[in-house]
């Protein structure tokens, strides 16, 4: 069994590594922002409003390129929306903890953290106090958006944009999903999201996001019932 | 306008976090959706990788020569052997600048 201390710690180091997408990007996010001419202030609120890289850009540029405020905040829900798959995963394992308690931790639920805790969750079942490996790897997702979108706020124009680092996105989901190319269910799922979001890339509301994981959730429903 | 949408927005973020974690009833979740859900991190990321490199900053799709398309096999077969996260990302971005940079 692991202390509170302990499981904190591990949720820390397991998101640590992909920092060197997450820091890189924020900075991104925050540059975009001033570039686009919006207040640092209020590029910086967003980070702690909405705390989501990928709709925090396509907000600000949609508002910056004429489009209506419903147009920009129904594409901020498309884009998060996927977090509702991440929490049905993840209710398995937070059921027992109090309203109160489900209604904050919910707050630091985002991709890296969602899928570190959750492989680390799926091999820990039965430890008593899961949810501080969540605090460890949402917390510090946390703290490093802040600090790096608002380092792209300051450093902003500096940054290079030759460099391409918004590539560092793609290389920290493949590193998170890489291992599963050893099971072929899990191939033809991962093969079914990738070309669905190819192909409904222009869907209006960027919805492509959650199309194709629904998509793929359908094929994997089906590769289970083969299975059997 | 821009703040009073910052934060409708950010509501209803929250709200995309919270609702399968607070408000639903897990057990209102048949035996067959559960597992299912086990596919997720499979059936959701590739929706971010595959756009992330076929998918220029335009919206249109980039040539079969992209130096994107190097850094990403790189990174999956380093990925793959090393299981090492750093190593991924790292292998993937220093691939691309190599390209872009000393080709």
């Amino acid at each position: 069994m692991f202390t509170k201390k302990q499981l904190l710690t591990k949720g820390l180091l397991s998101v640590a590594p992909h920092m060197f997408s997450v820091i890189p990007f924020g900075i991104v996010c925050g540059a975009i922002g001033i570039e686009l001419g919006f207040s640092p202030i209020l590029v910086y609120a967003m980070s702690i409003i909405i705390f989501g890289g990928a709709s925090q850009i396509v907000f600000l540029q949609l508002l910056s390129g004429g489009a209506s405020a419903v147009i920009a905040i129904t594409s901020v829900g498309v884009i998060n929306s996927r977090h509702l798959l991440y929490g049905a995963v993840l209710s398995e394992y937070l059921e027992k903890l109090s309203f109160i308690k489900k209604l904050l931790i919910s707050y630091l639920v985002v991709d890296q953290g969602f899928a570190e805790s959750n492989k680390f969750f799926k091999k820990n079942k039965n430890e008593p106090y899961l949810h501080y490996h969540l605090l460890g790897s949402g917390g510090t997702l946390w703290i490093f958006w802040q600090l790096s979108t608002l380092s792209g706020i300051i450093v902003g124009s500096f940054v290079p944009e030759e460099l391409g680092l918004k590539f560092a996105v793609p290389l920290t989901f493949i590193a998170i999903v890489v291992q599963d190319l050893k099971k072929l269910d899990h191939v033809i799922v991962m093969i079914t999201c990738g070309l669905s979001s190819l192909l409904f890339f222009d869907a209006p509301f960027k919805s492509y996001i959650i199309i194709s994981p629904i998509i793929a959730l359908f094929v994997a429903a089906l590769v289970l019932r083969l299975k059997k | 306008m821009t703040w009073s949408s910052i934060i409708i927005a950010g509501i209803i973020t929250y709200f995309t976090r919270m609702t399968m974690v607070a408000l639903v009833d897990r057990d209102l979740l048949g035996e067959r959706i559960k597992a299912v859900l086990a596919y997720v991190p499979s059936a959701v990321f590739p929706a971010i990788i595959f756009p992330g490199i076929f998918i220029n900053d335009y919206g249109t799709f980039i040539e079969m020569n992209d130096p994107k398309i190097f850094g990403a096999i790189i990174a999956i077969l380093v990925g793959y052997f090393s299981n090492n996260v750093i190593a991924t990302i790292l292998s993937g971005l220093f691939s691309y600048w190599i390209i872009i940079f000393l080709l």
